[in-house]
């Protein structure tokens, strides 16, 4: 059976990372790949606790799998966006522009993967505890909540910075006050501003020229001059340019229903974040002064 | 003590050290957090501004000392408060006499030494009860750990939010041109919270008896 050799790799290999053995100081990470891969068998000793066999792993794992629509959608779009702005968009077939997309998003990906998973299994190993899970789900949110130029070593430090400052200082997965990757795309936004917004920075242009009279300005940022020219079903579907996964409100709401009807998510926390941004857009409405607080409340859903 | 104790006995060299390290004000007795955070943008306003506090705390912990036994109790606070304020008048003058430009930086800063929590706790918790030359020992002291701290911050909220160290270019031009920007939130005052507790962090995991037991 092959499930079975896996299992015999990890019992015969087992000893050498235990204390004493020769790779101790990778037991966590050995610890975190078998509970990966298995579901963990631990039982509790004293008293009458029941452990349920869905631990942390498997509820990262359904959070990542809500994310799937949203990735899938953000490698569309920035190719999307990427041959609209030289043109030749009509001339694509539909895989010229996912792969374009695809092979752009995939760098900062690993980045973020590697990076966090690094600063995860060090902080285990030196505070003896196993691997927090929690990474698996921000490491696919950092990439899709930046912009898509975002140059990767930023993505990096950002990285960095919200898993020990965000995350790991307050105690690790669980015990974080803030969400390490809105953490992240805060970082970045007061530590380099000029790529955190602006005209530039939402679409990838590589070394093609983009055609006259184009603008890479989002939505709201038009709305500063005046001009609404984007359509609402547009910002529904997600053809405009924005953070890689925030554009298509479709996306976003497919992973909220895989969350809500497998029950990993709780529909009172979506729907309380939903009301509490309409109502601000709405008192915004009331008492506006600029054509950015003039934009209808109810567009800032899409 | 009736017997003559020598200027640098070994208690009194560890009124000098002590501040450094284990008894640091800012991040283990967490005084005078406020300046930290505003000054330390650049090296060298930390380090104008750790002399002045040096010379103003020195000098207000002999004045107390000499002053211990007359002054009231009741008014003990007025009286350290108009102390501290004519000296710091004085350097605030002698700050905008040699050095204009740096003074000019440090703005109110130089006038708000005489909130810094540092000054009035040594001057309640040391000078107080103690004789001047010990006093004088511990202001320096306590203006030393502090300066230590101001310099470890400003030194990395320098080099990466402006990518200089005392206004001189340490990054190389090179790379900037290969996409290396300057951290701007290094230049703004939440990143110096930040590194002092990350001092913080790396002090105590260092030394674990500074740790407060778990209530």
């Amino acid at each position: 059976m092959k499930g079975q050799g896996i299992k015999n790799f990890f019992d015969t290999h087992r000893p050498k990372f235990e204390k004493g053995g020769k790779l101790h100081p990778f037991q966590s990470v050995f610890e975190g790949m078998e509970s990966f891969l298995y579901v963990s068998d631990a039982t509790t000793r004293k008293g009458s606790h029941i452990r349920d066999s869905i631990d942390l792993k498997r509820t990262m794992i359904f959070v990542v799998i809500a994310l799937v629509p949203t990735l899938l959608f953000g490698m569309y779009n920035i190719g999307y966006q990427h041959f609209h702005a030289i043109g030749t968009f009509a001339d694509s077939t539909f895989w010229q522009v996912f792969i374009y997309g695809a092979l752009r998003l995939l760098p900062s990906l690993i980045i973020s993967y590697v990076v966090g998973l690094g600063v995860e299994f060090a902080f285990a190993q030196i505070k003896g505890h196993e691997i927090n899970e929690g990474y698996l789900v921000s490491g696919i949110l950092i990439p899709l909540v930046l912009p898509i130029n975002t140059p990767l070593w930023m993505t990096a430090v950002a990285v960095v910075f919200s898993v020990v400052i965000a995350k790991e200082a307050f105690g690790g997965t669980g015990m974080n006050i803030w969400n390490p990757a809105l953490i992240a795309r805060a970082f970045l936004f007061f530590a380099y501003p000029s790529q955190m917004s602006g005209e530039s920075v939402w679409i990838r242009l590589g070394s093609e020229q983009a055609i006259d009279g184009f603008s890479g300005a989002t939505p709201l940022g038009l709305a500063l001059t005046g001009i609404v020219d984007y359509d609402i079903m547009d910002a529904f579907w997600g053809f405009i340019p924005g953070s890689i996964g925030e554009t298509s409100t479709f996306a976003i709401l497919l992973g909220a229903a895989f969350l809500i009807i497998t029950g990993i998510g709780s529909w009172k926390i979506m729907f309380s974040v939903v009301l509490g941004g309409l109502t601000t857009g709405l008192l915004l409405n009331i008492f506006a002064v600029n054509a950015f607080m003039e934009i209808p409340f109810w567009h800032h859903l899409f | 003590m009736s017997e003559k104790e020598a200027m640098f006995s070994k208690k009194n060299l560890r009124l000098l050290t002590d501040p450094i390290g284990s008894q640091n004000p800012i991040t283990v007795q967490v005084l005078g957090i406020c300046s930290a955070l505003a000054v330390t943008a650049q090296i060298k306003p930390a380090i104008v501004m750790t002399l002045s506090v040096m010379v103003v705390l020195a000098l207000s912990n002999v004045i107390i000392s000499l002053l211990r036994n007359s002054i009231p109790n009741r008014i003990r606070i007025i009286v350290q408060l108009v102390i501290v304020a004519a000296l710091v008048i004085l350097v605030d003058q002698v700050l905008k006499a040699f050095v204009y430009d740096v003074s000019k930086q440090l703005s109110v800063f130089v006038g708000l030494i005489i909130t810094n929590c540092i000054i009035m706790g040594r001057l309640e918790a040391f000078a107080l009860g103690n004789k001047p030359w010990p006093a004088f020992l511990d202001g320096i002291g306590n203006a030393a750990g502090y300066g230590v701290i101001l310099v470890i911050v400003a030194f990395f909220r320098e080099l990466l939010g402006s990518g200089t160290l005392f206004g001189f270019q340490i990054i190389p031009e090179g790379f900037y041109n290969f996409g290396y920007a300057n951290n701007g939130l290094m230049v703004l005052s939440p990143m110096a919270l930040i590194t002092v507790a990350i001092i913080i962090w790396v002090q105590r995991y260092r030394k674990r008896d500074l740790i407060e037991a778990n209530k």
